[in-house]
């Protein structure tokens, strides 16, 4: 019978502790609001994982990221490998000397991490463990011991709270400060902070960083943070709605509302008199 | 009868109960049970669901202060408590720089839940190492427009002087909406 329920009641954090100490051979299938992803383990270890869809995790993508093959290579490749396993075009592009073996182990190693660490961010999602489903033998599978995963991946989710809490809304935008000592040219960027510099404006959202720059809310909270703490950019907050004459049907809507003697919890329509007289009573007080 | 409603919010043992002990005509209607977190035990009891305090103005008109309990574990009943609000006051304890990024927290939250004006209390100006308020106005990350007040809560003289500047900011409020008509 497959193990199956959802992260609330049990998290990324216990199922892996499960699969490592009961060493659980199969395929964990997480679904969560659109977003899915897969990990599969061989005798308690972990061995693959992806996140999204296929075409997103093909080989050429992985060496992509991790920076391996320029976008165009990545992008040529992927087309001309249809239909060709990951195990092969490895196999192809390690013969044809623009990669080595320890490159695409590297990298694919990376990216399963990278996989599992984001699924730890999850807070809800339906799972399903599979026993004895495995990838296809096309695909490049690594073993990876969980013990080390579950604890980084703890490390991270803390430090994923923390960071949460210090910017838990994405949706506001970021522009440099004034400051004249906050020159970016005498300070050490990585090519994702740089990534993230090019698009500070006061036009562009967090989250609208985030998603040119194709990082997770992790990341990009990662990179914003320690950008706001060196002083380089501060945070615009959304301008109050700017007060608006209230419109027709908003206005017959608090008719209805004191007819039926109800106190609108949006809008408490208190009167400029109203509040006179709390200022003299306080004052009196 | 019209009912008015301020919250005042912030960290745990920020002083909300006193500030609103200092100003209501009622003995404040608190819900406070004995703290069982060590970790919390730097008072005897704490609010847990909410403070409620009375100024009557008249016949026809009623102010109500909420106190909200400051515990993470009952922020479920700010959303609550927030509707309807007229302004909130964000009461935070100079004294204690560990709240303070709670306190930021907090005033973001209430910030979401509406529009409304609001101000903040620097709490405990009378003790030796309380912060300056515009030391907390740069670590809260305020904007300009945003009033910081010096208070001690159980002083009445800077409560009232919390509340009218809170009143001050809500009458501005209101003639801009009347000049954009």
């Amino acid at each position: 019978m497959a193990l199956k329920g959802n992260l609330r009641d049990f998290s990324t954090t216990q199922l892996l502790n499960l699969i490592n100490l009961a060493r659980k051979t199969g395929t964990l299938s997480i679904q969560n609001n659109g977003n899915s992803a897969q990990m599969s383990f061989r005798e308690g270890k972990l061995i693959y994982a992806f996140m999204g869809p296929e075409e997103d995790n093909h080989l050429a993508q992985i060496l992509h990221n991790a920076g391996k093959l320029s976008e165009d290579q990545a992008r040529i490749i992927q087309a001309r490998a249809k239909g060709t396993s990951d195990k092969q075009l490895g196999h192809m592009l390690i013969q044809r000397g623009h990669i080595t073996q320890s490159d695409i182990i590297q990298s694919v190693r990376q990216n399963v991490l990278d996989t599992v660490y984001k699924l730890f961010t999850w807070a809800e999602g339906l799972f399903r463990f599979e026993a004895n489903a495995l990838p296809s033998p096309g695909h490049i599978t690594i073993p990876i011991d969980l013990e080390s995963v579950i604890m980084e991946g703890s490390r991270r989710l803390k430090e994923w709270e923390i960071l949460q809490e210090e910017l838990p809304n994405l949706d506001i935008c970021l522009r440099f400060t004034d400051r004249p000592d906050a020159r970016l040219q005498n300070i050490n960027l990585t090519v994702e902070e740089w990534r993230v510099v090019s698009f500070v404006n006061p036009r562009n959202s967090i989250r609208q960083i985030a998603r040119a720059n194709n990082l997770s809310d992790f990341e990009i909270r990662r990179i914003v943070y320690g950008m706001l703490q060196a002083g380089l950019v501060e945070i615009i907050r959304p301008p109050r709605p700017t007060p608006q004459a209230p419109a027709r049907q908003s206005s017959t809507r608090q008719e209805i509302l004191q007819e039926q003697g109800i106190d609108d919890p949006q809008s408490p329509a208190v009167k400029r008199s109203v509040v006179v007289r709390l200022i003299d009573r306080i004052r009196g007080l | 009868m019209q009912a008015v409603k301020m919250v005042i919010t912030g960290p745990f043992s920020a002083g909300k109960t006193q500030f609103i002990g200092s100003i209501s005509e009622i003995d404040v209607v608190s819900t406070e049970r004995k703290i069982s977190s060590s970790a919390e035990k730097v008072k005897d009891a704490t609010t847990v669901a909410m403070d409620f305090g009375r100024i009557t103005v008249g016949d026809d008109l009623v102010l109500y202060l909420f106190g909200t309990p400051g515990q993470r574990r009952f922020d479920f009943m700010w959303d609550i408590l927030s509707q309807g609000m007229l302004g909130f006051v964000v009461m935070v304890d100079s004294t204690k720089p560990e709240t303070f990024r709670e306190a930021k927290r907090v005033l973001e939250t209430f910030e979401s839940y509406a529009a409304t004006p609001y101000v903040v209390a620097a709490n405990k100006q009378d003790m030796e190492d309380a912060w300056e308020p515009e030391d907390l106005r740069i670590i809260l990350r305020l904007r300009p427009e945003v009033k910081i007040l010096p208070c001690v809560a159980t002083d009445k003289e800077t409560v009232k002087n919390v509340l009218l500047e809170l009143l001050y900011s809500i009458l501005e409020e209101i003639d801009k909406v009347e000049k954009a008509r």
